[in-house]
């Protein structure tokens, strides 16, 4: 019983982003991936990101609503970076049958789909806050991002009060919204 | 003003933020005007993906440093080095591939080397004074050296160890964990032995991996049993071009123990509109030469090399983005080096200056080689 509580409190952990929780589940883990990729003409820094990506994954998994795990974090973990890094082999045309392990596996392709999806979304807004420019980028990132109030950010920027700030975030805004929408309609519609 | 009037509205609205009057008076808006209903699905949109974003982006950061501080407190394994049997099968599986990339390495190697050397401006040494340090050797006088030089041939001729003299000096820093390490050209063009040594005063030696002189880069490789591989670097290398005046500082040693030095980007381009290069001011002495740039959040933007004799402050760096290019030539060179991998990403967002440099000091040397500058 004990195990099974103790891995529902580090899910919640994750999903708040404790640092405890991530880091118990990172210890716990990497070591099992990085022997995987290693073993399979990986690199330790190969290891590092294909470990971080999963994490994302399961992070992302846990933060929506529909969520439930069937399995242990650690069989989650590896059947995501074993399809992950298959996945980087066959790109890479380097593709050799990965040895076969006795760790047990579940299918895991819908999550990556929707994890795919998410990263064409997280590149897009981060191409998009990057075509800012300054000062439009701290600002925004400021107010949606750090949540500080338009009171805070006035001080910050050197506005010389929270109006102006806010209609200067709101030109600011306006330009991301356009930047960022015309490349995510493009991209559905592609898709 | 009306326009941001309704977009706070429409924020407020989404997050709930409204008395129940004021959500009564707004929803029988959204009925009635479509635009406003409209501008409320696209903006809740909107803030679910900046919200997404914005959490990735915490969470890559936790991720980034509890790696580093596992990885510190030796809780999860540091990399394996990898024994002759692996590079051996490596070296038969590409060996084809190798050798054709080599080639057509070689052939455009040759081809762009030709066509920059005959297009590119000659480069005026008289107004850029290189920033290798000429050690206090180079200016004894010549009855000196001659005896040195007696020493040194007597000393070969019985068969004794060569002695290491250091003639030029300069800085240079890890770009991975097994060693490898970039610095000036003009440090170590010269040089037939080469010795680093770290800001706890160990030293080890090292040979050159790769020159290239006209961009003033070198990479170097630690080869020393002493030299322990290190699991992670804290810093990341930026690919992209950086902004007019961004903070910056840089770590060196003009003199025997590690100098900081803090200042700005104050062009994207460097002497006579060099495009190689940058300008930056801040304080630089000969010894700083070949020592990374960094910017406030940690990412490596470029190596200090040279600054006008003219003008007082005009310092320049080469920009880091030659680092990638310079680590895809000698992965075209050497099989030995296809796994070299450096990271764009600093793990050290966040952290004050006094932290950065704490963690950085330490894969940051000083250069030394036995050839004149």
């Amino acid at each position: 019983m004990k195990p099974e509580i103790n891995e529902s409190a580090l899910l919640n952990g994750l999903a708040r982003n404790d640092r405890k929780a991530v880091e118990a589940i990172y210890r716990d883990n990497f070591n099992t991936i990085q022997a995987l990729i290693i073993n399979n003409n990986g690199s330790a820094e190969d290891a590092k990101d294909v470990f971080q990506e999963a994490m994302i994954v399961l992070y992302e998994k846990v933060c929506s609503e529909r969520f439930e795990l069937n399995c242990q974090i650690k069989t989650y973990l590896y059947s995501v970076c074993r399809r992950l890094w298959l996945k980087r082999l066959q790109q890479q045309n380097r593709f050799s049958p990965a040895a076969e392990s006795f760790e047990a596996t579940i299918p895991v392709v819908e999550d990556l789909d929707v994890h795919e999806q998410r990263n064409a979304e997280f590149e897009m807004m981060d191409k998009a806050i990057g075509n800012l420019g300054e000062p439009c980028k701290t600002l925004l990132e400021a107010y949606y991002i750090q949540k500080r109030t338009m009171q805070e950010i006035a001080v910050n920027f050197g506005y010389t009060n929270a109006d102006n700030a806010k209609n200067q975030k709101y030109k600011c805004l306006m330009r991301l919204k356009k930047i960022f929408f015309s490349h995510y309609k493009n991209g559905n519609s592609d898709g | 003003m009306d326009d941001i009037t309704l977009l706070d509205a429409v924020e407020r609205y989404i997050r709930g933020a409204m008395n129940p009057e004021e959500r009564l008076y707004f929803e029988n808006m959204r009925k009635t005007r479509p635009e406003v209903d409209q501008l409320v699905v696209e903006h809740t949109l909107f803030l679910q993906q900046m919200n997404r974003f914005g959490e990735r982006k915490k969470f890559r950061d936790t991720l980034q440093h509890i790696h580093t501080d596992l990885a510190e407190q030796g809780r999860i394994n540091s990399p394996k080095l990898k024994g002759k049997a692996k590079v051996a099968y490596i070296w038969k599986k590409y060996k084809r591939v190798v050798a054709i990339a080599a080639c057509i390495a070689g052939i455009t190697a040759i081809g762009i080397s030709a066509l920059v050397w005959s297009i590119s401006p000659k480069p005026d040494m008289q107004e850029i004074q290189a920033l290798g340090r000429k050690l206090d050797d180079v200016r004894e006088d010549q009855n000196k050296t001659k005896a040195d030089v007696k020493e040194l041939k007597d000393q070969i001729i019985s068969g004794q160890p060569e002695q290491f003299i250091p003639r030029s000096g300069g800085t240079g820093f890890l770009i991975d964990g097994s060693g490898l390490m970039i610095t000036n050209a003009h440090i170590v063009r010269h040089s037939r032995n080469i010795r680093v040594v770290n800001s706890q005063g160990k030293q080890f030696k090292a040979f050159v991996v790769r020159l290239d002189v006209p961009r003033d880069i070198a990479i170097i490789k630690i080869d020393d049993n002493q030299f322990k591989p290190i699991t992670s670097l804290p810093y990341g290398f930026r690919r992209t071009p950086s902004e007019l005046a961004e903070p910056i500082f840089t770590l060196g040693f003009p003199r025997d123990s590690i100098v900081y030095g803090e200042g700005y980007l104050s062009s994207r381009s460097g002497h006579n509109g060099d495009s190689l290069s940058c300008q930056i001011a801040v304080p630089a002495n000969p010894g700083n030469s070949g020592g990374p740039v960094f910017n406030q959040a940690g990412e490596v933007i470029g190596i200090l090399s040279s600054k006008e004799i003219a003008a007082e402050g005009v310092v320049f760096a080469v920009q880091s983005k030659y680092i990638y290019k310079a680590i895809e030539e000698i992965k075209k060179g050497n099989a030995e080096y296809n796994n070299v991998k450096i990271s764009s990403r600093s793990s050290m967002v966040g952290y004050n200056r006094k932290q950065q440099v704490q963690k950085i000091e330490n894969f940051v040397f000083m250069v030394k080689g036995d050839g004149r500058p």
